[in-house]
């Protein structure tokens, strides 16, 4: 059988700074399959971003290092690479797109050359047919009036703009892997809905692994296969997309639904919120993360912190109270 | 008579590259312990009337009527007093409250203004904080001690100060985590039944809209093009950019998201420098004529019951 695109292993990832030691990726397991999209969701601080850049080596080091685990790439395990070597992944095997187009763009140059620099750093193309390139790749990505936007400047365009230009970087080499972190939380819900059904035919097209960062569950539903839901640096719960709206085992997936409102459902008298908020990774409560915020908290969960277990096949859950029923 | 009477109201800024039609002729009503949701796409004016109201932006043109009285031509004193009606929460909590300020100050400064005895400043800060749920040592502390989410409550809790008739809530919650959020929107309903405050609630999220508004305007470029009982918006809407707008906010439930169909809207908002002739949505518009390119179309009645401005419908 041939290798997953992605498949982390026990991956951790600890902050070292003058307040201590934070474990702000805690042994996350993820897999990926070719054409598949797993979201990474949670709350400001659950580890989400920190995974995907722990994924990319992204963070600088100190404070930040991966004490632990591995990330395969198509197989090879990327974890012990040297920067160097990094270099050559980055960009080629996996494309990123984070939140802010804007700062992911060079704001001197034109978004020709930013394309082309991509192009000619990976691949063999000369600069006459990474021009070529990069002006297909910007149709592609459905760049209105493409000719003309070779020329311009990061800030001669719109957001939305923007996110294409960066996704066109993205894609250029054909990546097996494409780690998007919350890539359409600063556009408009128009341009929002036009950026979704992009990647998402994109990827279909090329059958890249794509794992998609976001808070917002409605995005969640709308392009996801699997979820993975972290909290406090760690997978709480993962299954199927409609197991996990259908029937949320972990008491925080259950929340994190439950306070997000349904266009159409019949109007709820209120929402149900999840009281407190998410701990400082410093001060982390002994037993389960989750346990002071828990409506279904045990005597157990304050002292004894569950581990993943399997309740139904393609699930896994991180809860006392799950495993009781 | 209505709490909030918008008449023809205009906003217009001057740039160095000429003039921003921010707000140009908006009349809404909005009445007594309703709250009236205002949705659009960022650059449509929707903060900037927000901000109209309270007269925080020099209004160009037109009437804003509050409880019958014509605030726009008002100054000084008699603004001031007008103010103590209308108070307004603001998206960043942490911008909106003095970094250097305790709580308690900052919860204070519009009773200060309105002349109150200390006295009865203490007693109304220990009350306010009581119903935005903060404990009542927050008045000794800063800013930058407390989550996004209380400082949001800090922010409604000076905002309930002077007991207002309407709080202008500019994407308050849009800042926030999914949980908070959900607390901080359950507080602002609580505070609706038990003191029947109206509230403009304005945000680009239309599923919080849905959930707490009672009607709904659409704004696009600077105008209204539908307004609304939220019924009417969410079961039929009737402006071709209303249905763009449902068709593209994303639903949080996997088996009605694929199930529906989905026309996404090609295309940007245009440019408030230079907004197209005729309707300003005509440019995106996927039943646009040339009727359309040439006349605007106003806010009229039609069949949902609502209020629509399309010559097609």
């Amino acid at each position: 059988m041939a290798a997953l695109p992605l498949e982390v292993r026990d991956l951790r990832t600890t902050l070292f700074t003058r307040r201590g030691e934070m474990k702000a990726v805690d042994g996350l397991s993820l897999s990926v399959g070719a054409g598949e999209t797993v979201a990474l969701v949670g709350e400001s601080g659950c580890g989400k971003s920190l995974s995907a850049l722990s994924i990319m080596r992204l963070l600088p080091d100190p404070p930040a290092r991966i004490v632990g685990g591995s990330v395969k790439l198509n197989g090879r395990d990327i974890v012990p690479l040297p920067e160097d070597g990094m270099l050559d992944i980055r960009g080629k095997e996996i494309g990123m797109i984070f939140q802010d187009p804007m700062s992911s763009l060079n704001p001197v140059a034109t978004v020709e050359k930013q394309i082309v620099e991509v192009l000619m750093t990976h691949t063999e193309l000369g600069r006459g047919q990474a021009r070529v390139r990069a002006h297909e790749l910007l149709e592609l990505v459905g760049m209105p009036d493409a000719a003309r936007r070779l020329d311009a400047y990061p800030h001669q365009l719109s957001g939305g703009m923007c996110q294409r230009v960066v996704i066109a970087m993205a894609i250029a080499c054909s990546p097996s892997v494409l780690i998007a972190d919350e890539p359409t939380t600063a556009l408009d819900v128009t341009v929002q809905a036009q950026v979704l059904s992009l990647l998402k035919k994109l990827q279909a097209d090329a059958g890249m692994a794509m794992i998609f960062i976001t808070h917002d569950l409605g995005v969640v539903a709308e392009t996801a296969d699997r979820v993975v839901v972290m909290y406090a640096g760690r997978k709480v719960e993962e299954a199927t997309v409609d197991d996990l709206f259908e029937a949320p085992l972990h008491p925080y997936t259950a929340g994190l639904i439950g306070a997000t409102p349904t266009p159409g459902a019949e109007r709820a008298a209120r929402l149900a919120d999840i009281p407190g908020m998410v701990p400082p990774l410093n001060a982390l409560p002994r037993g389960c993360a989750f346990a002071p915020r828990c409506p279904k908290v045990m005597e157990r969960c304050r002292s004894e912190r569950p581990a993943l277990t399997v309740p139904a096949p393609g699930r896994l859950v991180a809860c006392f109270a799950a495993e009781a029923g | 008579m209505s709490l909030l009477a918008l008449k023809d109201v205009r906003v217009h800024f001057n740039t160095a590259a000429g003039v921003v039609r921010a707000v140009s002729g908006v009349s809404l009503d909005l009445a007594v312990g309703e709250t009236l949701g205002l949705v659009g796409e960022s650059g449509c004016g929707k903060s900037t009337l927000g901000k109209a109201i309270m007269k925080l932006v020099p209004v160009a043109a037109g009437e804003i009527v509050v409880e019958g009285t014509n605030i726009a031509p008002l100054q000084g004193a008699a603004l001031s007093e007008m103010r103590r009606k209308v108070q307004m929460i603001f998206q960043d909590p942490y911008g909106s409250l003095n970094p250097r300020s305790t709580v308690g100050r900052s919860i204070s400064q519009p009773m200060v203004l309105a002349g109150w005895t200390q006295g009865a400043i203490d007693e109304r800060l220990e009350t306010l904080l009581g119903w935005v749920g903060l404990p009542s040592d927050a008045r000794q502390r800063y800013p930058h001690e407390f989550s996004g989410g209380q400082r949001q409550r800090i922010g409604i809790a000076r905002a309930l100060a002077l007991s207002p008739k309407l709080i202008i809530c500019d994407e308050p919650v849009s800042a926030l985590d999914v949980s908070v959020r959900a607390q901080v929107i359950n507080l602002l309903e609580d505070l609706k039944s038990q003191f029947g405050v109206s509230y403009l609630f304005i945000s680009h999220d239309l599923s919080v809209v849905e959930h707490i508004a009672d009607r709904v305007a659409v704004m696009y470029l600077g105008t209204l093009v539908e307004v609304g009982a939220r019924d009417q918006i969410w079961r039929n809407p009737q402006h071709p950019y209303t249905k763009a707008l449902l068709a593209a906010a994303p639903i949080a439930n996997p088996k009605l998201a694929r199930a529906r169909q989905r026309t996404v809207l090609q295309g940007e908002l245009p440019s408030p420098l230079n907004p197209p002739a005729g309707c300003p949505f005509h440019s995106r518009c996927p039943i646009a004529q040339d009727r359309c390119k040439e006349e605007r179309p106003v806010l009229r009645p039609v069949a949902s019951g609502a209020q629509a401005a399309c010559h097609f419908v």
